[in-house]
């Protein structure tokens, strides 16, 4: 009964959350508690890769929650696939809190919520029937929302709180309203809306991407992301950017693909068109920003766009009867997720590692880390590779999935789907090149150069738990970068289940064949040796034809002449060509140089302006409407006892009268 | 005499009542009329428990009888003696027009239950127009007065006609009416606690007087 033991690990959690909730002032209680939860998480991915090479299905029904109706579990190979992103993710968040942890300020108000937060999440994965799986999700979301609060001394935390929790209101709505539609038969379990499908798919398909779209982070919904993500400690944000987002992502995929059973085509121009959308202005967003943690919270967004052109890709597929396609567009989507769970968390560990070192996270206050923190650099360079989309590593490898997937829409019969998906590849690689560029910045500027501020220069390097922890995932992108076989064979039966059919089996040493053998194939084995050989082969022969004489010159100034530190090249300086080009369009992006008169001696000013049309256009209206009204109503607060009695009984009166006029 | 008949005399003294506690200016009178109410709701109960045969409605009316007739009256008589308000004179703000008021509400009462409840005899529909009007009344009565004791007493015979309401329904469940007339109890507890601190703090009974100290007014 795997399925008891998958459940059993949410259960321990939150009891573990409870006891921490009593102990979480004592010193040990960081250590204990994040030990623990890092064990059972540890545990939970056991039983969720079991299930995974077990390709069983398993239900099973518990006596809980509503009276007469109880709580439904399932665990299939897609939920088992989840299963391992979340427990992978949980156990290294808290590998790294017991450290990270450390440092908190108010533990008590962190640690208690973090195991609940996990087994939430897991429960999501887990729920087979409508009322489990919004219980679920609202508690993962009202977890998170509390962990994002936690310092609250902060006002743009609270201001970030704020936007999140209505946000997931909103999202927890439209997915109430979502399973409303598919229940059409008052069946709420999943088993029954999948027997019964879909009877309105355009709008369940709509419902579903508010839904859970808000929670993953699409465009326009994603405008809670970038402020929460960062606002909480780092391992929750590692959990939030890496974690959460593909819980939302799973709820997605189990709606589309799962309840709604065969769907139009025409629904996937939507998915993939909305998907190219929020790669390209997540990447171009994350450039603009000079933030570490909202920087990599906008690529979050980038990365989710990437994952959902994928999934609409592999609707279409399906919905053209080409399984082998479809198979592997849904294989690079569920790959890409589990990928950028790991380098996303890797990332944020980086992030958080360096605001405990500097106590800042605004980059151009950084610079120089590389030398006190060489291994915080060494991890956080191969995240940002991976996150770039560079051979060997496995963010390269699911990328390079979804453009073959793209390669194959031309044996689609719809031209519209001919001429998007091609469209929806191009903005890709636009998007992943933007990434890269991105990351040239993050790292070169955090990292290279000399110290830009006191604090940078006394930073010290992590413990080693978080260097831990940090060695781990870039471990993890090393070997699913450099094998993906083995992990496109574990997705198999999920991509079965979705789109009945799956990638050819691979091995360890024979490349990638994403269709067939005589397609395109990758063999990131042989491109890490590759670059391995060509490395050492560029060292030998620097050694062999280095000039040893002796040559007198000035002393190299690294670039930067200037005796000022802050006169280095800065993320500003690094964004400018691509916030000339294309923010200046999407953002209406402006510079304006203010020359002091001549012989004045007054410095010179220069300010670049950005307008985010989504937030300016769709949040500021409604936020504007309700403080409206809020004003209007404010007055009703400070009434008398006998007016609020008054209101009542004429309301009533007014009520019975136009009932007694109209009934 | 009919049952029907007998019931809907039992009702309409209750309404009848209702109007009468609308104008009572003296607190003594106004908590001997309120007992009174109590008495003829609990007669009404123990008629319908005789002509439903449904013997739980005896302890209904046995604690209609025992709280809202002896004690709560008994009660509020000790609390007005002890903050020395019973000699004292509420100014009852247009009688005339509140009693125009009131019978407007039992119009409007019954023009809604005889076009709410069509296909049930005219004298059990008369008695849901007589519950209504008597919860009307008493919210109105708790909107007109300004004297906190009065508005308790006001709140009170709302639930009378609630309890009468529920009575009246045949297979309304016993834990309904008990619950209800036990709720008029824990109400009177709260708003005997209340009374006493409204009074040690503002030195009167009229809540006009917590409107100035909250600054509005």
């Amino acid at each position: 009964m795997l399925i008891l033991a998958a459940l059993l690990g949410p259960a321990v959690l939150f009891g573990l959350a409870l006891l921490a909730a009593t102990v979480s002032r004592r010193r040990w209680a960081n250590a204990a508690v994040y030990g623990a939860c890092a064990l059972v998480a540890v545990a939970g991915l056991a039983v969720a890769v079991t299930a995974l090479l077990n390709g069983s299905t398993e239900t099973l029904t518990l006596p809980l929650g509503i009276p007469w109706i109880g709580m439904h579990f399932r665990l299939d190979a897609l939920a088992a696939v989840f299963l391992v992103v979340v427990n992978l993710g949980g156990a290294v968040a808290s590998l790294f809190a017991i450290g990270y942890g450390r440092h908190e300020t108010s533990p008590e108000r962190v640690v208690p919520f973090v195991p609940a937060f996990i087994a939430a999440m897991n429960l999501v994965v887990v729920s087979d029937d409508a009322f489990t799986f919004l219980f679920a999700w609202e508690c993962m979301s009202v977890l998170s929302w509390a962990l994002v609060v936690s310092h609250d001394r902060d006002p743009q935390n609270l201001r970030a709180g704020l936007i999140y929790v209505a946000m997931a209101g909103f999202g927890t709505f439209a997915l109430m309203i979502c399973f409303a539609v598919m229940a059409a038969g008052g069946d709420f379990t999943f088993a029954a809306m999948r027997a019964h499908g879909a009877g309105l798919p355009g709008l369940v398909l709509a419902l579903a991407l508010l839904g859970a779209g808000s929670k993953a982070g699409i465009f326009p919904l994603h405008a809670w992301l970038p402020l929460a993500h960062p606002a909480a400690p780092g391992h929750v944000s590692a959990l939030m950017s890496g974690v959460m987002t593909k819980v939302a992502v799973y709820g997605f995929i189990r709606i589309t693909f799962d309840l709604m059973g065969p769907v139009d085509w025409t629904l996937s121009l939507a998915v993939i068109a909305i998907g190219a959308v929020t790669a390209l202005l997540g990447v171009l967003y994350a450039l603009m920003q000079h933030d570490l943690k909202r920087l990599l919270a906008y690529h979050t967004v980038e990365n989710i766009g990437i994952i959902f052109v994928a999934l609409g890709m592999a609707l279409a597929f399906r919905a053209a009867h080409l399984p082998a396609a479809a198979a592997l567009a849904a294989t690079a989507a569920l790959f890409h997720v589990f990928n950028h769970s790991l380098f996303k968390s890797l990332l944020f560990f980086g992030a958080g590692a360096i605001q405990n070192a500097t106590g800042t996270r605004d980059i151009d206050r950084l610079g120089g880390l590389i030398r006190t923190m060489p291994q915080t650099a060494l991890a956080f360079l191969i995240g940002a590779t991976a996150i770039s989309a560079l051979p060997p590593l496995n963010g390269f490898a699911s990328e390079w999935m979804v453009f073959q997937a793209a390669f194959l829409s031309g044996s689609l019969p719809q031209w519209g789907l001919r001429l998007l998906i091609p469209t929806a590849a191009a903005i890709l690689a636009l998007s992943a090149a933007l990434a890269a560029a991105c990351f040239v910045k993050a790292f070169g500027v955090t990292f290279l150069g000399r110290a830009r501020s006191a604090a940078a220069t006394a930073a010290r390097e992590t413990d080693r738990v978080s260097r831990l922890a940090m060695a781990a995932l870039a471990g993890g992108c090393i070997v699913a970068g450099v094998v993906p076989g083995f992990f496109t064979n574990l997705l198999g039966p999920a991509s079965q289940m979705l789109t009945t059919a799956r990638m050819p089996i691979a091995n360890a040493v024979s490349p990638l064949v994403p269709v067939a053998a005589n397609h395109n194939t990758y063999s990131g084995l042989i491109i890490a040796l590759g670059l391995i050989g060509a490395t050492l082969l560029v060292a030998a022969l620097v050694h062999l034809l280095a000039n040893r004489a002796t040559r007198r010159s000035d002393t190299w100034d690294c670039g930067h002449p200037e005796i000022n530190l802050l006169a280095q090249y800065s993320a500003g300086s690094f964004a400018q060509p691509i916030r000339r080009v294309y923010a200046s369009i999407a953002f209406g992006a402006r510079e304006t140089v203010e020359m002091p008169a001549p012989c004045d001696l007054a410095p010179a000013k220069f300010t670049a302006t950005l307008h985010d049309s989504a937030w300016e256009l769709l949040y500021a209206p409604v936020g504007k409407t309700i403080g409206f009204l809020a004003d209007r109503l404010n007055p009703f607060q400070y009434l008398t006892i006998r007016a609020y009695l008054g209101i009542v009984f004429v309301a009533l009166v007014l009520l019975l009268t136009g009932l007694a006029i109209w009934s | 005499m009919d049952t029907l008949t007998v019931a809907h005399f039992l009702a309409g003294s209750l309404v009848l009542l209702s109007f009468s506690l609308l104008y009572q200016d003296r607190l003594p009178p106004l908590i001997n009329t309120f007992a009174a109410q109590s008495l003829v709701l609990a007669l009404a109960i123990g008629w319908q428990a005789e002509t439903q045969h449904a013997p739980h409605l005896l302890i209904t009316a046995a604690i209609e009888f025992g709280f809202k007739t002896v004690l709560i009256p008994l009660v509020l008589t000790w609390i007005i003696r002890n903050l020395k308000i019973h000699r004292t004179v509420e100014i009852v703000v247009g009688v005339g027009p509140t009693i125009l008021a009131g019978m407007a509400l039992v119009g409007l009462a019954m023009a809604l239950m005889m076009r709410a409840t069509p296909g049930i005899g005219v004298l059990a529909r008369q008695d849901l127009v007589f519950a209504l009007s008597v919860v009307l009344l008493g919210m109105l009565m708790m909107v007109t007065r300004r004297n906190a004791v009065s508005q308790v007493i006001g709140f009170m015979s709302i639930e009378n006609g609630l309890v009468l309401a529920a009575t009246g329904a045949k297979g309304m469940p016993f834990v309904v009416e008990t619950s209800v007339a036990f709720s008029v109890l824990i109400a009177l507890i709260v708003t005997g606690i209340f009374l006493f601190r409204i009074r040690e703090r503002f030195d009167s009974m009229d809540v006009a007087v917590i409107d100035q100290f909250r600054g509005e007014r």
